[in-house]
């Protein structure tokens, strides 16, 4: 007798066609929709707000924090985390104008800071990568150690004191403009396009991915783990190291304390968008929203004469609610 | 006057009828078997005692007094119901004596009495005759020393009848017997132990009375002194499931892999594992080796060291007669040996990401182009072939695996190892879990993979399960090969033997 088995009903299959479920739609939409009636409530209050010379004063200030935002998004999504990275950015900015003043050669200036401060980043992101894979020191701890050391190797390194004196090409880099759009801000659009692309489409990404959504499964899946890891603070200390050109360059010189309080906004923006602490979930355009989000509220409450300390208020009240919101939206699903 | 009696107890879960009347019959003072095959319904019927489910119907009576069947296992305690289970329910830092009290400190002037509480926990470990330190961390201690600060704790919450699931699974012989002193102990002092285990010698040694269960059912009971082990063998196996037998065939003569050797000591401090030791066999293109052992028996360890998943301290291993060093899964995949692990959702799915995700992982390298891109044509094709292959049902290559069932995850494991086509295929309890259809369904995917030659090495606990699939059959125990059969010759009681105790019955056969 052998069993011959009828096909089982599957229990667990989704209804043929689901109602229109507004808690999974506000979890996709939600952020965006909120930026768009932010955008929407600030242009009402004052026209100025949605004056061109504006609109492209916040994309250049979203940019310089928004390109490392673009990394940090790898990072949390290996469930991981980065709080080096303002610290870092200050290191690489005060490295990169010192080798310009002190040893520049016949290279453009720009060419020299822009090898340097990514040099640093890359490096030190590879050293935090590889503390937090081999020494098996959780990446808070390790990262948290490093935005102590670099800020401390910032000071070091020209006595706490800003280095400026950059030529027209440096500074052309954070001022300049291509057909009117600032060049921090075309920058930003690439390295974002590239990340949306790398994470998408590339088998990068999708390692990424598993490795954040369940690293033992990742490992017997094949994944190099490890190296994975190491890769997404490589890339984070990279476009760090990046930032950081770009905001001494806009500044027109390196400062000791540029980039404080940079990981917050940064880790802000990423969540704001969408994606989980604990890894796995999340993706660039989420970040890219968060990151908007954070520049228009800043910017409209200044332009609404309210003061920068309620501004902090404010902000950290959306960080709230938007995970909270995402954690209700995930146990409403468990409940269909 | 019984101390616990369960009459009639149902317990059913989506799709499943886990327990159709199961009844158990526990007198004060007695240390009673728990006794039956896996999924036989044990883990739920202790669950359902200790308050950690609530069943759907039958009665249960404790000390002379009715148990509502919504009870919370703390309330359970309180009557005297404490179950120690195989995964410790320990703080880890916390002393000896902390846990022993955790909830219940004793309280001078509002505050712990720190002296008073060690002084507590010392008596209790001296009356059970065991010499550990009340201050030590509970972390620095080894697993059978764990094990006996769970059973003082039961004693410090004046426990009537301890439930002790799979007690001796971790524990190495010389520990056995000191659990085993110590349930005579318990004993001594009144308290009802019920006591589940596969280990039938133990139950010789240790159980006045056992009782049977199957399918979810009542079987048996009665007084151990006057059954055997062959005959609780026999009333554990029997049962109505069919599974597809494999059709004999030719096997190639030249083996692909050849296992020589291979031995692993556990580290001291892991709760899990078996040590292995002096593993050898090969395995034929074609064939299916059914690996039979009781939980804990290696045979997951040695597949772990197979995929280099964890290391082995000795031994070779050669693949169509090339040796191996394997330190990675990675390498393990690109050398041509495949694993399906044992638990589905926390060693192979990633229960939020898409099906196509899921199924492409491991063979992205193939389906990439220039640049790291992923050819998601080629993907959605690879998902599409393997669906209709092997009948996944789905509602969508794009929805989580989480929202399929447990056999159609499967499917999606086992097509994610198939397309990258090993010569060597491990699955690790390919079935555990998931409905007779799709076991069916299952177990043809293994014989469709051996017919194209790949070697394929079939671990179950099931027995009718590594009966009908494999072509032969190597038992373990304790880390050891007990025993190797062609298929043909085995028989359900032989297996059990050979897996409980390591030597075939004595009955001669003719």
């Amino acid at each position: 007798m052998t069993a011959t088995p009828a096909p089982a009903p599957d229990l667990s299959a989704p209804p043929a066609k689901a109602p229109f479920d507004t808690v999974a739609f506000l979890r996709t939409w939600g952020t965006t929709l909120f930026l768009l009636l932010l955008i929407i409530g600030f242009a009402a209050w004052n026209p100025r707000f949605l004056s061109l010379r504006n609109a492209l004063n916040i994309l250049t200030e979203v940019s310089i924090y928004g390109v490392i935002a673009v990394g940090m998004t790898f990072v949390i999504l290996t469930a991981g985390v980065d709080l080096a990275v303002g610290s870092l950015l200050a290191f690489a900015a005060i490295a990169a104008a010192w080798v310009v003043q002190h040893m520049g050669g016949d290279l453009p200036q720009w060419l020299v800071a822009l090898g340097v401060a990514s040099a640093i980043g890359l490096a030190a992101g590879y050293a935090h990568g590889k503390t937090i894979t081999w020494l098996k020191v959780p990446a808070f701890i390790v990262t948290l150690g490093g935005m102590t050391i670099w800020r401390g190797a910032t000071l070091i390194l020209n006595d706490g004191g800003p280095i400026s004196g950059f030529d027209a090409g440096y500074r052309w880099w954070g001022t300049g403009a291509v057909l009117g759009v600032p060049v921090p801000v075309i920058l930003f659009a690439l390295v974002a396009l590239a990340g949306h692309v790398t994470l998408r489409y590339t088998r990068f990404g999708r390692q990424v991915y598993a490795v954040g959504g369940n690293a033992e499964a990742a490992r017997l899946a094949g994944i190099n783990v490890k190296a994975i890891l190491i890769s997404v603070y490589v890339i984070v200390g990279f476009l760090a190291g990046l930032s950081g050109f770009l905001l001494s360059a806009r500044l027109g010189s390196a400062e000791a304390v540029a980039g404080i309080n940079y990981e917050l906004r940064v880790i802000a923006s990423v969540v704001i968008g969408g994606a989980s602490l604990s890894g796995g979930a999340g993706n660039i355009r989420g970040t890219l929203i968060g990151a908007l989000l954070i520049g228009v509220l800043s910017n409209g409450l200044v332009i609404m004469h309210v003061s920068s300390y309620f501004q902090q208020v404010v902000i950290g009240l959306i960080i709230v609610a938007a995970v909270a919101f995402d954690a209700y939206a995930k146990s409403h699903r468990g409940k269909v | 006057m019984a101390l616990l009696e369960a009459q009639d107890i149902t317990k059913r879960f989506p799709g499943v009828v886990a327990l159709g009347g199961a009844s158990l019959r526990v007198e004060p003072g007695e240390v009673h078997a728990l006794l039956g095959e896996n999924g036989a319904g044990k883990s739920t019927l202790l669950k359902i005692l200790s308050g950690a489910q609530g069943s759907d119907g039958g009665h249960l009576t404790f000390d002379a007094k009715p148990l509502r069947p919504d009870d919370t296992p703390s309330q359970r305690q309180k009557a005297g119901i404490v179950t120690i289970y195989q995964e410790f329910n320990l703080q880890p830092f916390l002393s000896v004596a902390e846990n022993l009290y955790l909830g219940r400190e004793p309280l001078r002037f509002g505050l712990i009495d720190h002296r008073q509480m060690r002084a507590d926990a010392r008596r209790i470990l001296d009356d059970l005759g065991l010499s550990l330190d009340p201050d030590l961390e509970v972390s620095r201690l080894n697993v059978a020393d764990q094990q006996m600060v769970e059973i003082a704790r039961a004693m410090t919450l004046q426990a009537k009848l301890i439930i002790m699931d799979e007690p001796t699974a971790a524990l190495s012989p010389r520990e056995v017997d000191i659990l085993h002193r110590i349930v005579g102990t318990l004993k001594a002092r009144g308290i009802a132990v019920i006591y589940v285990t596969h280990r039938l010698k133990e139950v010789k040694a240790i159980c006045d009375a056992y009782t049977v269960l199957r399918d979810g059912r009542f079987v048996a009971s009665g007084q151990v002194s006057d059954v055997s082990i062959d005959d609780m063998v026999r009333l554990m196996i029997g049962r109505d499931v069919a599974f597809l037998k494999r059709p004999p065939r030719q096997v190639a003569p030249t083996p692909v892999l050849r296992i020589d050797g291979v031995s692993r000591r556990r580290g001291a401090h892991e709760a899990r594992g078996t040590s292995l030791d002096n593993i050898s066999f090969e395995v034929h293109a074609g064939e299916i080796v059914g690996l039979a052992g009781l939980v804990g028996a290696g045979r997951t360890d040695l597949a772990r060291v197979l995929y280099g998943a964890d290391r082995k301290d000795s031994g070779r291993i050669h693949l169509c007669g090339r040796a191996l060093d394997i330190q990675s899964p990675a390498q393990a995949l690109s050398a041509g040996i495949a694993l399906v692990p044992e638990d589905r959702k926390q060693q192979g799915c990633f229960l939020d990401h898409s099906i196509r995700h899921n199924l492409s992982l491991s063979g992205l390298k193939s389906l990439s182009r220039p640049g790291g891109f992923v050819d998601e044509g080629a993907e959605r094709r690879l998902v599409e072939t393997f669906r209709q292959k092997l009948r996944i049902r789905m509602s969508s290559s794009e929805a989580a695996i989480g929202t399929l069932s447990g056999g159609n995850q499967q499917k999606v494991l086992l097509a994610r190892c198939m397309a990258l086509s090993p010569k060597v295929l491990i699955v690790d309890e390919p079935t555990r879990g998931i409905d007779v259809g799709a076991k069916a369904d299952v177990h043809q995917v293994l014989f469709d993979m051996a017919s194209e030659g790949m070697a394929v090495i079939v671990i179950s606990s099931e027995l009718p399960e590594v009966m009908a699939v494999s072509d032969r059959i190597i038992v373990f125990r304790e880390g050891r090969i007990t025993g190797t059969l062609e298929a043909a010759d085995a028989d359900e009681e032989t297996l059990m033997a050979l897996m409980a105790t390591g030597s075939a019955p004595q009955a001669p056969n003719p």
